[in-house]
């Protein structure tokens, strides 16, 4: 039965496809030879339209009796640092003027005397303008501003409204209200694996379903040490700053401890200095933890360079020079992955390979003979060390998976009830969870 | 000392930058842009021991007359020389970049003459030669050995004719069909994954701020 599931699914996934493809209406197509006469008859009105407005701009006098915009109120605006000001006006006679074109919105300093232009608005903008986002015109926080709105003809004059003084002044908050969700989120995934951080210092049996990539890491370095050939280790392009990069070097720790017992040439070639200094310090730990400290030779860890394919040349060298039995890349990488996989396959090495890099996983997936994928470079050092913090560590993240699969099972029944019944309960659902996007 | 001052500062550091995501206050933001103009320089300083390492490394291999070592001197001479040149012909410094917006690209000194006429023509080899390399993996990828691997050819095979204007000639679903093996079940599962590695980032981070997580510290983590 289960031999026939990925016929099933295949048969499932094309029906799909074809009913999805199906029920997609293609988009309306004109006549050709129709065609280009509609578009001449537009450029035409068009035209005709520009030469009125034209026409009716040079003929427009401002009259006395029109009425300037007013009303101005001026808001702080909120979450930010104190650097943006709301500004709300009533229109006033423009609106329904043909020659209208749009409103400026001058701001002073209060005691200065030159009005400055901070922001002009299009007709179709509405009566509100955000001052403080052209970094041209910012605005600080505590300092007392002045505006004047004025209305914009097509002719170039202006109705301005009188200047008011800011009701206001703009201040920074102390706490981003679009931010609730995120924050009630990251208390709830913190603190679930914070629970089992301590679940696992009290002892509680945690288990670990096996990844075959982590249990190959030992085998590669045995075949290494059988062939006599050294292991080349890859913490990927990234800076220290890339969670994959410390998750790299957590676990050459490990294979750097292994590598002295046995006594195999190590090679670690690096992209980046700082990681660089902390990788050499790291292999040359694991060699005096491994009680053989004189075995750790420094050119073993090495700086290549910054430029990327540059990197991937030197290292593809070492690759089709010394030969390596065993390659592992893990961290961070990018456009090189496949370049570095492929030689790697080519020089016949056994390659493990690991990043979060959700586009580079299929190359490495192609070409490696193990991929750590995603979350698992991650729980690596965990498998490795066995420490019961690191293990708490992968049932907390595994707690936080559980919470988000049981709210998409949640979304897709409330889906189901909405088609059947009509009702929008996962509008309700999507306005809970979802977050609005914040600055 | 050495190892509970840097533990310290991650700690305090770690969360605080963890409080100011929250706080858009000009003080939280002010902090926030000291850090981030702190972090390169910092970078910078890294980089002499990076160039420190290559110049052990390599005249090591001089010394010993190792393997090729000839090829050490291609390494130390530019690296040794460009930063030369850069020095007594400071014009050279211009990187490659267009000298006069507008105008032709000017060439000036040994900088931009190296810069343009060796490493960017180098780089660009190094990047094409990802295409060969694609067609290879795709080739070892698609061969259809099991059930699972046939669905991966066949959803290959759907997805790469209909972006290309002869899978619309073969039928007007082909792209279509493509585009919803795209839209839903590739992204479905690079979501699950993004998930994952958001997850594990974050059980990470806090492994490195509560100082569970050591291995950054290099030898002064143990």
């Amino acid at each position: 039965m289960l031999r026939k599931v990925p016929a099933l699914l295949l048969a499932l996934l094309l029906a799909t496809g074809l009913a999805w493809a199906q029920a997609e209406e293609p988009p309306p197509t004109e006549p050709a030879d129709t065609g280009e006469a509609a578009e001449t008859a537009e450029e035409a009105v068009v035209m005709e339209e520009v030469a009125e407005i034209e026409l009716s701009a040079l003929s427009a006098a401002v009259g006395d009796g029109m009425i300037s915009p007013g009303g101005i109120v001026v808001s702080d605006w909120p979450n930010d640092a104190g650097d943006a000001l709301l500004i709300s006006f009533e229109p006033g006679s423009e609106i329904g003027n043909d020659n209208f074109a749009g409103y400026a919105i001058y701001r002073r300093t209060q005691g200065e005397e030159e009005l400055v232009l901070v922001g002009t608005m299009e007709t179709d903008e509405g009566t509100s303008f955000i001052d403080g986002y052209d970094p041209d015109f910012i605005v600080e926080p505590g300092v007392q501003y002045e505006y004047q709105v004025a209305a914009v003809y097509l002719s170039g004059s202006e109705v301005a409204s009188d200047l008011v003084t800011a009701q206001v002044t703009a201040e920074g908050q102390l706490f981003h209200t679009g931010k609730v969700r995120v924050l009630v989120g990251c208390v709830l995934f913190l603190g679930l694996i914070l629970f089992y951080f301590h679940a696992a210092q009290r002892g509680v049996e945690m288990y670990l379903r096996p990844i075959a990539g982590i249990e190959a890491i030992d085998e590669a370095i045995g075949r290494a040490t059988e062939m006599g050939k050294p292991i080349l280790y890859v913490p990927g392009l990234g800076a220290i700053s890339d969670v994959a990069t410390i998750a790299s070097i957590t676990i050459l720790g490990r294979v750097a401890k292994k590598v002295a017992e046995y006594g195999t040439p190590l090679l670690v070639p690096n992209r980046d200095p700082i990681v660089y200094t902390i990788v050499e310090e790291t292999v040359k730990q694991a060699y005096m933890e491994a009680g053989r400290p004189d075995a750790f030779d420094k050119d073993s860890v090495f700086f290549l360079t910054q430029s990327q394919f540059a990197f991937v040349a030197g290292v593809n060298g070492i690759m089709m020079r010394e030969k390596p039995a065993t390659n592992f890349y893990l961290g961070l990488f990018w456009a090189e992955s496949l370049i570095l996989a492929e030689t790697g396959s080519l020089s016949g090495a056994i390659q493990i390979a690991g990043t979060d890099a959700v586009t580079q996983l299929p190359f490495f997936i192609t070409t490696c003979d193990y991929t750590l994928i995603g979350e698992e470079l991650y729980a690596a050092s965990a498998y490795l060390g066995r420490e019961p913090k690191q293990l708490g560590s992968i049932k907390g993240q595994d707690a936080c998976k559980g919470i988000i699969m049981a709210v998409i099972t949640l979304g897709l029944l409330l889906a189901l009830t909405d088609i059947i019944t009509g009702t929008e309960t996962l509008d309700w659902l999507k306005n809970v969870i979802t977050m609005p996007i914040v600055d | 000392m050495k190892r509970s001052i840097p533990l310290a500062i991650v700690m305090v550091g770690g969360i605080l930058f963890m409080i100011q995501y929250f706080i858009p206050h000009q003080h939280s933001q002010t902090l926030f842009d000291y850090y981030t103009q702190w972090a390169p320089i910092v970078g910078a300083f890294a980089l002499v021991l990076g160039v420190g390492s290559l110049y052990r490394l390599h005249s090591h291999k001089i010394k010993r007359k190792a393997k090729n070592w000839q090829y050490s001197y291609a390494v130390l001479v530019p690296l040794f020389l460009i930063p030369i040149f850069a020095l007594i012909m400071p014009e050279s410094l211009g990187g490659g970049i267009m000298q006069n917006m507008g105008g032709d690209r000017v060439t000036q000194g040994v900088f931009d003459f190296a810069y343009l006429n060796v490493q960017v023509p180098i780089q660009a080899t190094m990047f094409s030669l990802l295409a060969f390399y694609i067609a290879s993996a795709a080739f070892r990828a698609f061969r259809a050995k099991s059930a699972l691997a046939s669905i991966l050819l066949i959803a290959a095979v759907i997805v790469m004719l209909g972006q290309v204007p002869i899978g619309e000639l073969i039928g007007k679903w082909f792209p279509k069909i493509g585009l919803w093996i795209l839209r839903y079940p590739n992204l479905g599962a690079k979501r699950a994954i993004a998930l994952g590695v958001g997850f594990g980032m974050l059980a990470t981070q806090l492994k490195i701020i509560f100082g569970v997580e050591r291995n950054w510290l290099g030898g002064a983590g143990k």
